[in-house]
Formats: structure tokens, sequence, C-alpha cells
């Protein structure tokens, strides 16, 4: 019997750079770079506006409407991998849920019973898993990385969408990371006001957990 | 007694189930595993919190494998 400790997906993927911790790093730094990047100069512009005529202070607000619209934007696309996506099999949802169930522990599956989301602790972080992708809680609770990754079968109910990520996940960390699309990066208070109240308990406790010291190296 | 399940439109299929002592059931268990693998499943091992092994062939004395489909990008 043939065992392997890396994801068979990454044949799919041969071109990208496996994501381990420095990758998030740098990718964090990226985008907080790129989101100052976009805001400060409608800031700016609408401040010189003010300053040099009054009367420019409606468009002065659209600039600064701007600033705040368009990181509300990359959060939302960020918190979006969470929540369910597509056809939804929840007639073999019991099923499902039973054996996802019994893949996590008691106090997680609580919490994926509640918020539909499965708390799972990695070397990288605390992942947050959802039906369509997963959150990445980093750097002690501060910022999150949100993947976008699905199973391919269409049909599956909802847990088993879940069952498959975490799987994956629990066979490969990094390759699971590298597999998945990254979509955003930011403060966590960014993506949980966009998530549904329902999930939100599962990303605090993410947080919670990431600034406990863990037994697997972050 | 060791399971070989599929997870499917069902919720989870049960595909075959074995004893390591049974070679006729493990041997049908086998072919079967083989047979998911080539539509595309792929098979694993969960090791307990926090793990899991992917495998090529069915382990004998696995408790349970689970067959899943491929995960991408979306």
């Amino acid at each position: 019997m043939a065992a392997g400790h890396a994801l068979p997906e990454l044949a799919s993927v041969p071109w990208r750079a496996r994501t381990d911790a420095r990758w998030l790093e740098r990718r964090a730094r990226l985008w907080h770079a790129w989101t100052l990047l976009y805001t400060v100069p409608f800031l700016a512009a609408g401040a010189a506006m003010v300053w040099l005529e009054p009367l420019l202070a409606p468009v002065a607000l659209a600039a600064a409407a701007h600033a705040w619209i368009i990181p509300e934007l990359y959060a939302h696309r960020g918190a979006r991998v969470a929540r369910a996506q597509g056809r939804r099999n929840e007639r073999a949802e019991p099923v499902a849920q039973g054996l996802l169930g019994d893949l996590l522990g008691a106090d997680e599956r609580e919490l994926q019973r509640r918020t539909g989301l499965a708390l799972e602790p990695g070397g990288l972080g605390v992942w947050v898993v959802g039906e369509a992708g997963a959150l990445l809680v980093v750097g002690g609770g501060r910022r999150v990385h949100c993947f976008c990754v699905r199973a391919t079968e269409p049909d599956l109910p909802p847990s088993d969408r879940v069952a498959h990520l975490l799987l994956a996940l629990r066979v490969d960390e990094q390759g699971f990371a590298t597999v998945a699309n990254h979509a955003f990066a930011g403060a966590p208070w960014r993506v949980r006001r966009r998530l549904p109240a329902r999930m939100r308990p599962a990303l605090d406790d993410a947080r919670r957990a990431a600034r406990l010291p863990s037994p697997r190296s972050r | 007694m060791a399971r070989l399940i599929r997870m499917d439109g069902t919720g989870h299929t049960t595909l075959a189930e074995w004893t390591a002592a049974d070679d006729l059931a493990f041997a049908a268990a086998a072919d079967e595993f083989r047979a998911q693998q080539e539509l595309g499943y792929i098979g694993t091992v969960p090791d307990g919190p926090g793990k899991a092994t992917h495998v090529r062939g069915l382990p004998r004395e696995a408790g349970l494998v689970i067959m899943r489909r491929p995960i991408a990008g979306g």
C-alpha cells in the first residue's frame, strides 16, 4: 500500500509555488500595500479639495466614499468563500453531517452544526473550513487569509463539501493552500462584518485559538 | 469491521467492509477501491484529530477509508 503526504491535486497546479508561512506573509504585505495604494489617494484628494475650496466638500465626500467602498468590496470577496454557494443537496445532509461529525472533536462538531463552518488548527494558523472555501487566521488572530476552494462533485450535500476540504487539508496543509485560490488577506474584522451572523462565532473562535500557543507550530 | 466508504450525493455510501483476517472480503474491497480510483476518486484515511493520509491502495489495517472527489480552486 503506497501512502502519500502530498496532496494529489497539486499535479493540477504545477506552476504554483508551495504556499508556506513566508508566502502568506509576503501576500499579506502585498494586500496591505495595495489597500493603502487605492485608499490613500482618494482620501488625500478629498482633503486637498476641501482645503482648496470648501464648496467641493460633496466631491471630497464622494472620494472618501470610494476609499471606503473599494476595501469593502475586497473584504466581501474574502468573506464570500465561507458562504454557501451553488446547488445544495439538503436531502442527504443528515447522513453527511454524521460523517463530518465523526471527523471532528466534540467542540468543533457543535460549532460546525451551529455555524456550518469547521474549525481546524494547523501548522500555518487556525483554519475555518466552509463549503466552498476556507479562512486561515494567522499572526495571533490579527490577520485572515481567504481561500476559494471546493470539491469538484456538484451534487454533494453541504457537510460532505466541508468534509472534502477538511480531509484534503489534513493530508497536506500547504498543498491545500496551494491548490486553493487566494482571494483576500486583511484584518479579520473586515471579513467578519461581511459574514452571515450565524457564521461569525466560528471566526471568533478561530481568532481566540490563534492567540493560544499551539502544539503545531505557527 | 473496517469500512470503505464514498462521499457522494447520498451523504455517503458504504462500498465494502472487511476484517484484516478475511482475505476474500479484503480482496473484494481492494477491487472496489481500484474501481473508484478509476472513476476519479481519491482514497483518504483519517488518522485521528488533524491528520489524514492519502492512500493509493487499500490499507488492510485501516479502520475507515474514505473515497473523495478531487478539490480545486474556485
